[in-house]
C-alpha cells in the first residue's frame, strides 16, 4: 500500500511540495512514518516538534496507518 | 450553547463576532482580539502570512470549545474567527468572543480558548521582515 501525506507550513517548504506520496511498502505506523520522513528530509529533525495528524486528530506514534486515512505532518503551530 | 467557528481569508468583523454571541441569558460578553504587531523578537515585522489546515483547525477548535463548555457549563455562546492569508500591521488576526451569565467565567473561558487555540489549532504564521521571512516557532 502507498500513503499520501499532506504538508503544511515549514514542512511544505522543506519537502518542496504540498503533498508527498510514499510508495509501497509504506510505513505502517505514525512512528515509522516520522522516521522515514526524517530519513528522507533531515531538516524535519531540526524542528521544535513535528506531529502527525490522522483524520484531523493528533495521532500517537503507535497508531496504524491506512491508505484511506487523511494524513498530515503538523509542524509547530502558531495561530492566534 | 451556540458556537460560531470560522477561518476566513477576509477581514474580520469584530462587531459581528460580538453580536453572534449576544443572548438574553448572558449578562457578560468577553472578547479577545489579536492583532498584527510591528515587531517580533526585536525584528521589525512588515506583514504576516497565516496558513491553515482548515478542516483540522475547525475540528480542533471544536474540541477546544467543547472542553471550555465542560469547564464552564454556564457558557452560553462562543464565537471564534481566525484570519488566514496575508495580513498587514494592525489587522485583526483572531477574535474569541464568549457569553456567560456573569463576568468572572467570561474572562476565564475566553482566556482558556485563546490559550488552548494557540497550542493545538493547525494554523501557521510566517513573519516577513526587511531581510527575509521565518515560520514562527518552527525551530527551538
Amino acid at each position: 500500500m502507498s500513503l499520501t501525506i499532506a504538508l503544511y507550513g515549514i514542512t511544505r517548504d522543506i519537502v518542496g511540495a504540498a503533498t508527498i506520496e510514499l510508495p509501497a511498502p509504506a510505513p505502517t505506523t505514525v512512528g515509522e512514518l516520522l522516521a522515514e520522513m526524517r530519513r528522507q528530509y533531515p531538516a524535519l529533525g531540526e524542528l521544535r516538534s513535528c506531529a502527525v495528524a490522522v483524520n484531523q486528530e493528533y495521532a500517537p506514534t503507535d497508531q496504524p496507518l491506512h491508505p484511506v486515512d487523511e494524513i498530515a505532518l503538523i509542524p509547530p503551530v502558531a495561530g492566534g | 450553547m451556540t458556537r460560531h467557528l470560522t477561518i476566513t481569508d477576509q477581514p474580520i468583523d469584530v462587531a459581528a463576532a460580538l453580536a453572534a454571541v449576544q443572548t438574553e441569558a448572558a449578562g457578560a460578553v468577553n472578547a479577545f482580539v489579536g492583532t498584527v504587531r510591528n515587531q517580533s523578537g526585536g525584528r521589525a515585522v512588515r506583514r504576516l502570512h497565516y496558513e491553515s489546515y482548515d478542516s483540522m483547525a475547525l475540528t480542533q477548535l471544536g474540541h477546544v470549545v467543547a472542553q471550555a463548555h465542560e469547564k464552564w457549563p454556564m457558557l452560553q455562546a462562543v464565537a471564534v474567527v481566525h484570519r488566514k492569508g496575508t495580513l498587514a500591521l494592525g489587522d485583526v488576526a483572531v477574535v474569541v468572543a464568549v457569553a456567560t451569565p456573569h463576568r468572572a467565567e467570561s474572562f476565564a473561558a475566553c482566556q482558556y480558548i485563546i490559550d488552548t487555540l494557540k497550542q493545538v489549532v493547525t494554523i501557521w504564521k510566517r513573519e516577513e521582515y526587511e531581510d527575509g521571512t521565518e515560520w514562527v516557532a518552527a525551530h527551538p
